[in-house]
């Protein structure tokens, strides 16, 4: 058989919690068995969870795709008439019909999911490196400008205009600056930043190396969280790619211009994600969060200055670079522009990465994209922007995702992560739990922070006793107001955002016996 | 112990603790005063960071380590009786080892892998739609 059949099968780490490890060896026994001549490609993923470990074969130029497949399909896939006949149950179609990914704008995510995420020459072939080739031919000023023009906020959370970060540190005069990605994404919900960074390491590389040659620092760092041992692995290589290939180190792409990249592990702090415990802990200390100012752009790693950017913000950095300041700016909503990454998850049907214009509202996201609950139950709470966000009820499903709209109500997008409860949950273990997670992960420098959560797990545990309730509703909001204006950071600036939503949306949670 | 080759990086004494850590399995107290001089750094500098995070560990601990994770997604599908069952399972509270020595349970907050919750690590695999039943399988399969 001459025409070699080539095989997409995700590496990716939720892929491969799901099994698709064992779907690759599987198709692998198969194919030899039945002598077929096929190429198992390890690709990255599309982010459609639900539908992993989702299988595409390369069909007349198109991909189809199958799945969820179990390793115990693949057999029957095979006896099917695999891979000459597409004809089975678990035959999705034409990959790029499937409509939860059709429907969806993707510019930073266009490539997860289509290659080996190792392979430069895909990357390059998808447009990759495009944008760098155009930063090289301008002077930092004109880059970042164009960044400015984009109307890029920072993916982190914060929100922070990018450009206006950019142009701080542009604007500095020292021998020696930095570039940092913040690769530490602890919010409970959320994945793009490890999605992006296991299917395609390449674009955070080149957005990297365009803010290096912008703010002209010569050094990057990728500080990446611990729990993501896969995207280490994946980082690494690229790296060692793109320096043999000449697009990092001291002359890239002969230009005569030095940008050098090294990945830093965490330790599991969660607090390191907040930009000065991070440049703290890359600095090879305990994490404490710094007083700001001075800040990090100004005085940030080792004293220099430093642009620190989420992983998400310098990957769309390159979509602005290659396709101009306007296009990207022609999607989003209000002071929100481009594209907004969300991260579907917890009690959720058809969970994964949607990536779509700012402004489509919660419930289009959750039950649209999402289907609805995974417990066949209604939605009880739907939890947005990671731990320190707010619960939402159903009254305020409809609101915009968009910065300003979520502020309006209270809540805020964060990083995109939108985890959704089902009817069964206890919001008053919810709030209690928020605390928890500030008790445990404060840094310790600040005292509201440090203090503030196990009081306020007393207080919660009181108010579940019925020890003076009213008292103890009005303690809680004290000390949560405390914490809001006192702490140093938004660890404990934040945690009384899903602690009052929760008392003021959930009010019969807190009754007890609430559960029953 | 190639210190030499940590106290040039600058901020190298995260990167030389988990390398520590990758070796010997946890990092020793007798061995802060080596990586204290080695780094140029105060004994009370180099304890004061390895007990700053979670990750890192001056006792041993058990050859495999199982991370529940216990953050918001995986609870909306139900980490918390499965932490139960994996404590029970196991023997162990968090932070504990099992007599035999086989494995250490640890919380975790966030194992990225939040469409598909609850999740488990082991050793540096981690494993999706995790219940009580599936623990217990990949337990036996260790």
């Amino acid at each position: 058989m001459s025409n070699v059949s080539r095989i997409f099968i995700p590496s990716d780490t939720t892929a491969c919690a799901l099994g698709a490890d064992a779907v690759a060896d599987e198709v692998d026994v198969q194919a030899r068995l039945r002598k077929l001549d096929v190429e198992i490609v390890r690709s990255g993923s599309r982010g459609a969870y639900w539908l992993e470990p989702l299988l595409e074969v390369e069909t007349d130029g198109a991909r189809v795709a199958f799945g969820p497949l179990a390793a115990t399909d693949v057999e029957g896939l095979f006896d099917a008439g695999f891979p000459g006949s597409c004809e089975h149950d678990l035959c999705l179609g034409k990959v790029t019909d499937i409509e939860w990914l059709a429907s969806q704008q993707r510019l930073t995510f266009a490539r997860a999911g289509v290659a080996d995420p190792l392979s430069l020459t895909a990357y390059k072939d998808q447009g990759g490196y495009a944008g760098l080739q155009k930063a090289l031919e301008m002077s930092a000023a004109d880059i970042v400008a164009a960044v400015t023009d984009s109307g890029l906020r920072g993916r982190g959370g914060a929100a922070f205009p990018t450009g206006i970060k950019w142009q701080t540190v542009l604007d500095e005069k020292a021998p020696q600056k930095y570039v940092v990605c913040n690769a530490d994404e602890g919010d409970s919900g959320t994945f793009a930043d490890r999605l992006l960074m296991e299917a395609d390491p390449f674009q955070l590389l080149e957005g990297m190396t365009i803010c290096g040659l912008a703010v002209g620092a010569t050094q990057g760092y990728i500080y990446l969280r611990s729990e993501y041992p896969k995207a280490l692995l994946v980082l690494n290589k690229a790296i060692a790619t793109a320096s043999e290939a000449g697009l990092l180190g001291d002359d890239i792409g002969a230009s005569g211009q030095s940008f050098h990249i090294q990945v830093r592990v965490g330790a599991g702090a969660y607090i390191c994600g907040e930009e000065t415990s991070l440049l703290e802990s890359l600095e090879g200390k305990r994490g404490l969060v710094r007083f700001k100012p001075p800040l990090p752009a100004i005085e940030g790693l080792f004293g220099k200055p430093t642009v620190v950017n989420n992983v998400l913000s310098l990957a769309a950095v390159t979509t602005v670079l290659a396709r101009g300041p306007e296009y990207y700016q022609q999607f989003g909503s209000g002071r929100s522009r481009g594209t907004l990454t969300v991260q579907l998850a917890g009690n959720i049907r058809c969970g994964g990465l949607v990536e779509i214009a700012f402004g489509a509202s919660l419930r289009e996201l959750v039950e649209g994209f999402g289907g609805g609950t995974a417990s066949g139950r209604p939605i009880g709470a739907i939890q947005v922007g990671g731990p320190l966000g707010a619960y939402l009820p159903a009254s305020q499903w409809d609101t915009p995702l968009d910065y300003e709209a979520l502020a309006g109500i209270g809540a805020m997008l964060g990083h995109g992560g939108i985890v959704v409860f089902d009817d069964s949950v206890d919001m008053q273990e919810q709030a209690r739990f928020a605390f928890e997670f500030c008790a445990l992960e404060s840094c310790g420098k600040c005292t509201p922070c440090r203090i503030g959560p196990v009081c306020g797990m007393e207080i919660i545990d009181n108010i579940e006793k019925n020890i003076d309730r009213e008292a103890s509703f009005e303690l809680l909001e004290d000390l949560c107001e405390t914490m809001d204006s006192g702490s140093l950071c938004a660890m404990g600036g934040l945690t009384p955002m899903p602690v009052r939503s929760a008392v003021e949306h959930f009010p019969a949670h807190f009754e007890r016996p609430a559960k029953d | 112990m190639a210190l030499q080759k940590f106290a040039h990086i600058a901020g190298g004494l995260l990167p030389l603790l988990h390398e520590v850590q990758a070796s010997l399995g946890h990092i020793p107290k007798d061995t802060v005063a080596a990586i204290a001089s080695g780094m140029g750094l105060s004994r009370a500098e180099v304890h004061g960071v390895i007990s700053f995070y979670h990750d890192f560990h001056d006792q041993p601990r058990g050859q495999t380590c199982i991370q529940v994770c216990r953050a918001e997604a995986c609870q909306a599908m139900g980490s918390r009786v499965l932490e139960q069952h994996v404590k029970a399972r196991l023997g162990i509270d968090y932070g504990g080892t099992t007599a035999d020595g086989r494995f250490s349970l640890e919380p975790v907050y966030c194992l990225g892998n939040c469409a598909c919750s609850p999740s488990v690590r082991i050793a540096d695999k981690v494993y999706a739609r995790v219940n009580a039943e599936r623990f217990d399988t990949l337990l036996e399969d260790l």
